[in-house]
C-alpha cells in the first residue's frame, strides 16, 4: 500500500512555498497542493490554518508518519524531511564540514526571505515595510552570496556546498531569482547568475511565476517536428 | 506626457470586498487620494484636502475619476448574466507604464515563451491572422476570430484545446478578454485587467473575471490569473523604453501585433498619453 502524499499548504506565488515544490519535484516527491488564498483573502491568519501553524506563515507540509501527522513549517525544515525521504544526496555527503556548511546556507536563507522578499511582498502585493531598509540587507547578503559563489568557481565547484545541488541552494534560490520584484536587480553579480542558471538546468527543475524555464533546453530545438507541413 | 485627455476617465481604485472605513491611501495619476468606506455602507473617495471625487461601484471595484466623467463606465453586459463565477483576483503593483500593462495583455505571441506549457507552448507559436478594427461607434478597440493554441487554457480546461478570442480596449487603461470558455461551448469567459495608474510609470493592475465554471475551488481561479499575471511582471518591468511609444520608429510591429498597432493609434487619437512617449527619441 502505497502512503497518502504530503499536503502542501501552498501560494502559487510564494517563494517559500516553491522551495517546497522544486524540492519535491526534484525528488521525485508527489506532494498534494491545498492552495491558500494568501492574497487578496489572507487565509492564512485564518483560523484553519492558525491551528496549524500559530505563526501565521506558508508554506505548511503535513506529512503522514509513523507516529501521525508531521506538521512542518520552517521551509528548510520541509526542504531537509523531502530529501531525506526521497533524494538524499541533497544532504551532502555527512561529512561534518559539508554538513555544518548546509546548516550555514539553511539559516542564512531566512535572511534573503526576510530582506529580498520583504522588498518583493511591499513592491509586488503592498505590504507594508522600511524599503529602502529591506534592499539594503538584501544588498548585502547577496554581496557575500556573491563572494562565496566565486570562491565555489575558482574550486570548480557550481554548487553553494561541493559540486552538486543541496538543499542549501534550494532554500537560498528563490528568493535570490526573484530579487528584481522587489526591485534589486542581479545585474551586478556574474556568480550569482551562473548557478542560478545551474539550478535551472536541473533534472527535474520546475518553475514559478517569475522563474523561467531554459527555454534553450525545453524543448529540444533541433527536435524534428512531429508533422511536415507541404 | 499630459494626463489632461485622460483625466475625465473612469479607473479601479479598490476592491469593493476590501473596503475598511478608516479607507486606504493610493494614488491616481500622482495624485493621492483616499478609498474608504462611508457609513451607508457606499464607497467613497476623496483627495487628501477632503474634496470628494467621483465613484462608481461595479464588477467587484470601486472606480474613481480626477476629473468630471462625461459617460458612464463601459458595460460588460455578459458579466452580468446569472450564473458566472466572479472572482477578485486582488491587486499586483508593476513598475511599468499602466499603457504598456494593457499592451501586454492585448499580445498573444508571447503566450508559448512566458506562459509556457499554459497559455501556449513551443513548437506551435503561430500567431494565425485575425481582425482588427477601431468601432467608431462605441469608440473601442476591438481584435476578433483570434485563435491560439493553448495546452491549458484556464483551470476548468482539460488537456490542449484551440482557443478562441476577442479582446476589447473600452477605455486607455481597461480591456475586456472574451475567451472560449472550456465548460459551456458557445459562452465566453470574461477576463479583464483593469489597470489603476499611480505615476505615468508605475500602476496598480487589478485582474477581475466573469466565468462559467462550477467546479473549480475560488482560490484556484485566483492561483490560475495571478500565475499567470505574475509570468507577466518581470518582462513587463524590463520593457524599454518605459513609456509606450505612440510613433513609429521606436519599436517595430509585426502582423502579429495589429491589435498593439490599433491600441497605440487610438490611445493617440484622444491624446491618450498619460504613460506614452510621442516623439522616438
Amino acid at each position: 500500500m502505497t502512503s497518502p502524499s504530503p499536503v502542501l499548504y501552498d501560494y502559487i506565488l510564494s517563494p517559500s512555498c516553491y522551495k517546497a515544490r522544486l524540492m519535491a519535484a526534484l525528488a521525485g516527491v508527489r506532494l498534494a497542493l491545498r492552495p491558500v488564498d494568501f492574497h487578496p483573502g489572507v487565509e492564512h491568519r485564518g483560523p484553519e490554518l492558525l491551528a496549524l501553524n500559530p505563526a501565521g506563515s506558508i508554506p505548511i507540509l503535513v506529512a503522514p508518519d509513523a507516529d501521525g501527522d508531521l506538521i512542518l513549517t520552517e521551509s528548510a525544515a520541509i526542504l531537509v524531511y523531502l530529501a531525506s525521504k526521497a533524494a538524499p544526496a541533497f544532504l551532502g555527503s555527512g561529512k561534518p564540514a559539508e554538513s555544518a556548511r548546509i546548516q550555514q546556507w539553511l539559516a542564512f536563507s531566512a535572511r534573503l526571505t526576510a530582506s529580498l522578499g520583504g522588498a518583493r511582498l511591499h513592491e509586488m502585493l503592498h505590504r507594508p515595510g522600511d524599503l529602502a531598509g529591506l534592499r539594503a540587507s538584501g544588498i548585502a547578503a547577496l554581496r557575500e552570496l556573491e563572494a562565496a559563489l566565486f570562491e565555489q568557481r575558482l574550486k570548480g565547484e557550481a554548487f553553494l556546498v561541493g559540486n552538486r545541488p543541496t538543499v542549501a541552494d534550494i532554500a537560498c534560490f528563490p528568493y535570490v531569482a526573484l530579487a528584481p520584484d522587489g526591485g534589486v536587480s542581479l545585474d551586478a553579480y556574474p556568480s550569482i547568475r551562473l548557478w542560478m542558471r545551474a539550478v535551472r538546468a536541473l533534472e527535474g527543475f520546475i518553475e514559478m511565476p517569475g522563474i523561467h524555464r531554459l527555454h534553450e533546453l525545453k524543448p529540444d530545438p533541433h527536435e524534428a517536428p512531429a508533422t511536415a507541413e507541404a | 506626457m499630459s494626463r489632461d485627455a485622460m483625466i475625465d476617465e473612469w479607473y479601479p481604485v479598490g476592491l469593493l470586498s476590501q473596503l475598511l472605513p478608516e479607507g486606504r491611501e493610493t494614488l491616481l495619476m500622482g495624485e493621492t487620494i483616499r478609498v474608504s468606506l462611508g457609513a451607508d455602507g457606499r464607497a467613497k473617495v476623496a483627495t487628501t484636502a477632503g474634496h470628494p471625487l467621483p465613484v462608481t461601484e461595479r464588477y467587484g471595484h470601486v472606480w474613481s475619476s480626477l476629473g468630471q466623467p462625461a459617460r458612464p463606465l463601459f458595460d460588460i453586459p455578459e458579466a452580468e448574466h446569472p450564473g458566472r463565477r466572479l472572482v477578485d483576483v486582488g491587486v499586483v503593483r508593476v513598475r511599468c507604464s499602466p499603457l504598456r500593462a494593457v499592451e501586454n495583455f492585448l499580445d498573444i505571441a508571447h503566450f508559448p515563451f512566458v506562459h509556457t506549457d499554459i497559455l501556449g507552448a513551443e513548437p506551435h507559436t503561430e500567431v494565425e491572422s485575425y481582425k482588427v478594427e477601431i468601432r467608431e461607434e462605441a469608440d473601442e478597440v476591438w481584435a476578433t476570430q483570434v485563435k491560439f493554441y493553448q495546452p491549458q487554457a484556464a483551470k476548468s480546461a482539460s488537456g490542449g484545446i484551440t482557443t478562441e478570442y476577442m479582446y476589447r480596449v473600452p477605455a486607455p487603461t481597461c480591456s475586456v478578454l472574451y475567451k472560449t470558455c472550456p465548460p459551456r461551448p458557445g459562452e465566453w469567459d470574461v477576463i479583464t485587467l483593469f489597470v489603476q495608474p499611480l505615476t505615468e510609470e508605475l500602476c496598480d493592475v487589478w485582474p477581475w473575471m466573469a466565468l462559467y465554471d462550477d467546479d473549480t475551488p475560488m482560490t484556484d481561479l485566483i492561483h490560475f490569473q495571478q500565475m499567470i499575471f505574475l509570468q507577466d511582471r518581470s518582462i513587463l518591468e524590463n520593457q524599454i523604453p518605459r513609456r509606450l511609444p505612440l510613433d513609429p520608429g521606436m519599436e517595430i510591429p509585426t502582423r502579429a501585433d495589429l491589435t498593439s498597432v490599433a491600441y497605440r493609434r487610438w490611445l493617440k487619437r484622444h491624446g491618450f498619453t498619460y504613460g506614452a512617449q510621442l516623439v522616438a527619441q
